[in-house]
């Protein structure tokens, strides 16, 4: 703080406390993706992010946290992460035929 | 040299962060889901969003609280410049310091220039030409969240832009004072805000020298006649009218001269259009890659703000329609509205000029005669040529939609 100060950058460091808490949906995963995501951002982006992301997009979601931006999960969290995800807040594949790809 | 990042981590970000008063005084929260935005935006988006009031705002939809991302509503667009109390917010990093006027300082280095300066706010005031521009500053995502498919990211409505008289000093004067060699490529703008970890990537962003120092491109901290409000910069930025608003740094502290393209995670693959398929003029050639590039300026764009979506209207009643158009610049032309689908178009009257990068109001009255669905379409054109989409150009970001505006009236 001495540092800041002395930078004349941080004067009164107000910054974002904590905001209403957002209630995540039941599931297996729910306190490991709490606990996942909400260091970084409030948990309100799951639910404005949804229900659009298929399983291959929320996992796309979730890489890009910890590999852009370092969320602190471990790599063997990162299936159940997806998993919870996909069924509380995702869509349902595309069926195989229809997916052209 | 130590990042911002570093001090953070260094004081403990998260005690210096969590110590801090709330941003979020407790209130009643609320509003009908049909004003959280277009019925186009996610289910989720709908669900989770709210009505609510940041300090020195009034209430605002709440898109996301952490990092802070709020929307401004549609009825704040009925006047041609936005007020400061209901201009949206958008941060991509959790702490927004507050940072004194009387302490800030600019620190201009690189190896783009020829000696290095560390300006206050005092000097710029003083030794620079002020000048003032009214101009749009627009998230380069307002819309993702009508995008078809939807694709991730803050699902924006129609609210994320506002529009703003802009006080402050031309940066080409400023990087005068610093002489800026002839190798030089990219000027690297830095801000106060900083992630909760280090792990993320600060919020940096660069443009090419020939539009830093374009005359129209400032610092400034004033905005609409007082301070920057803290959530909108304070207390100095940025503002490069025609460009989206991911250049016009917030809390500026550093600008960097380089003569290597800037390197960082928000320059690329953040912000990033697919080559080729948008009418953007300005190019940013040293960020640009074979398939795609940096996003630029806006493009030609317009919203009806009145009447509105859904609106019960009886026959035979002549309406005034309304709304404001805006583009990456150049000048709006002409705004056309069609009320039968897009056969026949009208030439709307325009309002007030207040320029180039400004938004321009236009109307046009018409009498809906049939009872049953009245769709009333308009269409902006810019001084070159530059319109509008009729269908939506798919990109993974969701940028850039200008389709044709479109409300539905309920006639009898």
């Amino acid at each position: 703080m001495r540092i800041l100060v002395l930078l004349g950058l941080l004067v009164a460091p107000a910054a974002l406390a904590a905001p209403p808490e957002i209630k995540l949906k039941d599931g297996p995963a729910r306190d490991l993706v709490k606990a996942s995501c909400s260091t970084c951002h409030s948990l309100d982006y799951i639910q404005m992010n949804s229900v659009f992301l298929d399983r291959k997009a929320w996992d796309a979601s979730v890489t890009k946290m910890v590999k852009a931006f370092g969320a602190p999960v471990k790599p063997e969290d990162v299936p159940r992460i997806v998993d919870y995800l996909v069924q509380n807040y995702g869509k349902a594949d595309a069926p195989p035929a229809a997916t052209g790809k | 040299m130590r990042t911002r990042r570093q001090f953070l981590k260094d004081v403990g970000g998260g005690a210096l962060v969590l110590g801090a008063g709330s941003l979020f005084p407790a209130q009643a929260r609320g509003g009908d889901p049909a004003s959280m935005g277009p019925a186009g935006l996610p289910a989720g988006t709908l669900e989770e969003s709210v009505l609510e009031a940041l300090p020195g705002k009034r209430p605002l939809i709440k898109r996301t609280y952490r990092p802070v991302n709020y929307e401004t509503p549609l009825e704040y667009f009925d006047t041609l410049v936005t007020p400061n109390d209901a201009f949206f917010v958008r941060y991509h990093l959790t702490n927004v310091p507050q940072v004194s006027a009387a302490e800030w300082k600019l620190e201009i280095s690189g190896d783009g220039l020829e000696k290095p300066l560390t300006l206050d706010l005092a000097t710029l005031q003083k030794d620079f030409e002020q000048v003032e521009t009214t101009a749009v500053c627009l998230c380069s995502g307002n819309r993702r969240g009508l995008s078809e498919p939807h694709v991730p990211g803050v699902q924006w409505g129609h609210g994320a832009m506002g529009n703003a008289r802009w006080k402050g000093v031309r940066l080409r004067d400023v990087l005068a004072r610093v002489g800026v060699k002839k190798e030089a490529v990219e000027v690297v703008a830095n801000g106060a805000d900083a992630g909760v970890l280090p792990s993320l990537p600060d919020f940096v962003k660069c443009l090419p020298v020939w539009k830093a120092t374009d005359e129209n491109t400032l610092v400034v901290w004033q905005m609409n006649g007082e301070p920057l409000p803290h959530l909108n910069g304070a207390p100095v930025r940025l503002v490069v009218p025609g460009w989206t608003a991911t250049y016009w740094m917030k809390h500026l502290t550093t600008l960097q001269v380089a003569t290597q393209p800037f390197k960082g995670f928000w320059m690329a693959p953040a912000y990033r259009i697919p080559k080729g398929k948008f009418p953007v003029v300005d190019r940013f050639l040293s960020q640009e890659t074979d398939v795609n590039m940096p996003i630029t300026e806006m493009v030609t764009n317009s919203l009806i703000t009145s009447p509105r979506e859904g609106q019960r209207v009886a026959p035979g009643q002549r309406l005034e329609v309304k709304g404001i158009a805006w583009d990456g610049g150049y000048g709006i032309r002409t705004v056309e509205v069609s009320t039968d689908e897009g056969r026949s178009w009208r030439a709307a009257d325009l309002g007030e000029d207040l320029g180039r990068f400004s938004f321009r109001g236009f109307s046009h009255a018409f009498t809906p005669e049939q009872k049953g669905a009245q769709v009333v379409l308009a269409k902006a054109t810019n001084r070159i040529g530059g319109s509008q989409a009729f269908e939506l150009v798919f990109n993974p970001a969701g940028y850039h939609n200008n389709v044709v505006s479109k409300v539905t009236l309920q006639v009898g």
